[in-house]
């Protein structure tokens, strides 16, 4: 308290007697917070990537457009978008396994041609196969080996994270007798087996079962909370709002928005949701029925907020047993909809014009 | 280096677990087949065919798995998408392509060291006597499997810019055309236009010439082969496959993968 005092009387004594002194403190300290902030994990500036297409590769299929976002240490970041919006493509540009038409992209402060940042990278690739003829404790060990661990130190690791990804039994079994939810682990733990300080993961939980994806999501929180960046593409979109921070919307090609799941959907409720229990014989049952939808035994109306009052009045004057009244508010998957609803309705525009 | 050698160690891995030295059983087969046979016929000769068709059937099992193994290596990765796991490690896609060609040129000499030594019990059978002469046979073999490893240098430079099956016809006819560039040069001097001649020359000496290789006509007869050759042989193959690999590793490494 002594401190915050002295604090306030000094800062008085220098805005009021030493204007100048004063800026030059806030600017030192603004830049100390700079200097001490780290580097964002990944980093790309107006990233794109065009392919060429058709019979002699004249033709350009425009896959991402100038992509600019941060992720930054220690967030867990949803990279959500439809099929063939853009995700796979992103991910691999950062991972170099293709190349930017224009843009560039870093990742721990390193440009991505760097392959040496790949020592802090876990990568698990969109349906991941690996080579077939090892097992999944062959495939970890020469995975570990590019990290250069001792032999004891590869059967180490490779037992823990076979634990992890529940294939402990499963080690020894070629991986040509894998399933596809089994190889999906095995990404995952070739993915975290070096103990990587930024997780690329892409469509983590495609492949597997309502047990596998509670899997991966408790292996996400883990990471999480042992301080690890993680970047995951998927279209699974209640996975994006339980687990991430941050999230990304691609379409198109094109990020559209960015931001924590609830601000970026927007948190003004759209409407009220009233549900009531009606007698269909009651006195203007038919007309107030004829606005609701039925469920059970219950009916729902959708009203908007200015008009709740006048409907809840309506409905006791008829004699309904209101049973609750709930805000709606719009979720990630509507603003996802709303998205792809738009691009589609621009690709048909534009089908129809002759563009 | 010690990641060259990581790649190199598991693509010997996966061709003797792929069953790729499954062949060694039709060759030995084949060298029984031939003693059995050979015995019958002239005293004179016998070595020779013996010889000879070892040699056959050594360089051309050896070419056989040189090209599809070669050609699969790489493409067989990239269109499974096994590279994009390993491409995140801390490895550089030259380091790959090099590990991957240290790995099958050495899955060649095992192969070709176990089928020499089929060819050798099998002129010890014939000729019940193995003479230093013979060493010349070692020669050939030796220079088989030079001709093996710039086959293979090719099959992986074609690989990492076309499909599999026009790698292999290009590796292919690009060896069938390496056979005879002896011919090519002869052109030279029919009467043809000076820029012809200059082109073919060019041709020549820029396409590989694998009629260098061919010793086998030395080795059935028992004929020394100067060391001279042996060394230009082995220089020719080393620079050649350096050339050819550092194009392949410019190719694959702004390749987008799929």
């Amino acid at each position: 308290m002594k401190k915050r005092i002295a604090d306030a009387l000094f800062y008085f004594r220098v805005y009021v007697f030493a204007p100048q002194t004063a800026w030059a403190i806030d600017d030192a300290k603004r830049i100390s917070k700079n200097e001490t902030m780290t580097a964002p994990a990944i980093e790309t500036q107006n990233l794109s990537k065009q392919y060429p297409h058709g019979f002699l590769h004249l033709k350009k299929k425009t896959s991402l457009q100038g992509l600019t976002m941060q992720v930054q240490s220690g967030e867990v970041f949803g990279f959500l978008g439809p099929n063939g919006a853009g995700k796979s493509t992103t991910i691999k540009l950062l991972m170099g396994i293709i190349f930017p038409t224009a843009g560039t992209a870093q990742i721990l402060g390193k440009p991505v041609s760097d392959v040496s940042m790949h020592r802090d990278i876990g990568y698990l690739p969109e349906q991941p196969y690996f080579y077939d003829y090892l097992t999944a404790a062959e495939v970890l060990d020469y995975f570990g080996r590019f990290h250069g661990f001792s032999a004891a130190e590869r059967g180490e690791r490779v037992q823990k994270v076979l634990k992890t990804v529940a294939l402990e039994t499963a080690g020894k079994i070629q991986l040509r007798k894998y399933s596809k939810g089994m190889l999906q682990r095995v990404g995952l733990a070739q993915a975290i087996l070096h103990d990587p300080k930024l997780v690329i993961l892409d469509e983590p939980m495609s492949g597997l079962d309502p047990v596998g994806r509670r899997e991966v999501r408790d292996i996400i929180l883990e990471l999480k909370n042992a301080g690890k960046t993680i970047l995951f593409s998927t279209h699974i979109l209640s996975d994006a709002e339980t687990l991430c921070d941050r999230v990304g919307v691609i379409a198109g090609g094109k990020l559209r928005g960015v931001g924590a799941p609830g601000s970026i959907v927007g948190v003004q409720a759209t409407g009220m949701e009233i549900v009531f229990e009606l007698a269909e014989s009651a006195v203007n049952a038919q007309q107030i029925l004829a606005k609701a939808t039925r469920s059970g035994m219950n009916f729902r109306i959708s009203v908007i907020e200015g008009e709740l009052y006048a409907a809840l009045g309506e409905l006791r004057a008829a004699g309904a047993k209101i049973i609750s009244v709930t805000q709606i508010k719009p979720t990630l998957e509507d603003y996802f909809l709303e998205l792809v609803g738009q691009d589609r309705a621009q690709a048909a525009a534009i089908e129809v014009s002759g563009k | 280096m010690s990641r060259i050698l990581i790649v190199a160690r598991n693509t010997f891995r996966e061709a003797v677990r792929d069953r790729v030295l499954y062949n060694l059983v039709f060759f030995a087969l084949l060298m029984i087949a031939c003693a059995v046979l050979v015995g019958q016929i002239s005293m004179d000769i016998e070595s020779v065919v013996m010889v000879s068709l070892g040699l056959s059937a050594i360089s051309l099992i050896g070419l056989l798995i040189a090209i599809f193994t070669g050609v699969g290596m790489v493409s067989k990765e990239i269109d499974k998408r096994t590279l994009h796991a390993v491409l995140a490690k801390p490895l550089h896609r030259w380091e790959f392509l090099l590990g991957k060609f240290s790995g099958l040129v050495l899955t060649l000499t095992v192969n070709t060291a176990a089928m020499a030594a089929g060819l050798f019990l099998a002129m010890l059978f014939v000729k019940h006597a193995i003479v230093g002469s013979d060493t010349v046979v070692l020669v050939a073999i030796y220079f088989i499997l030079l001709k093996l490893s710039l086959v293979v240098a090719l099959a992986m430079l074609f690989s990492c810019f076309t499909s599999p099956l026009l790698a292999i016809l290009f590796t292919g006819g690009l060896y069938l055309a390496g056979l005879f560039l002896a011919e090519l040069r002869n052109l030279q001097t029919t009467q043809l236009n000076p820029q012809t001649q200059k082109f073919l020359a060019f041709l020549s000496y820029l396409l590989p010439n694998f009629g260098n290789y061919d010793v086998m006509g030395a080795a059935a007869h028992g004929r020394s082969i100067p060391a001279s050759l042996i060394l230009h042989n082995t220089l020719y193959t080393i620079l050649y496959c350096a050339m050819v690999l550092s194009v392949a590793a410019l190719v694959f490494s702004r390749k987008d993968l799929k």
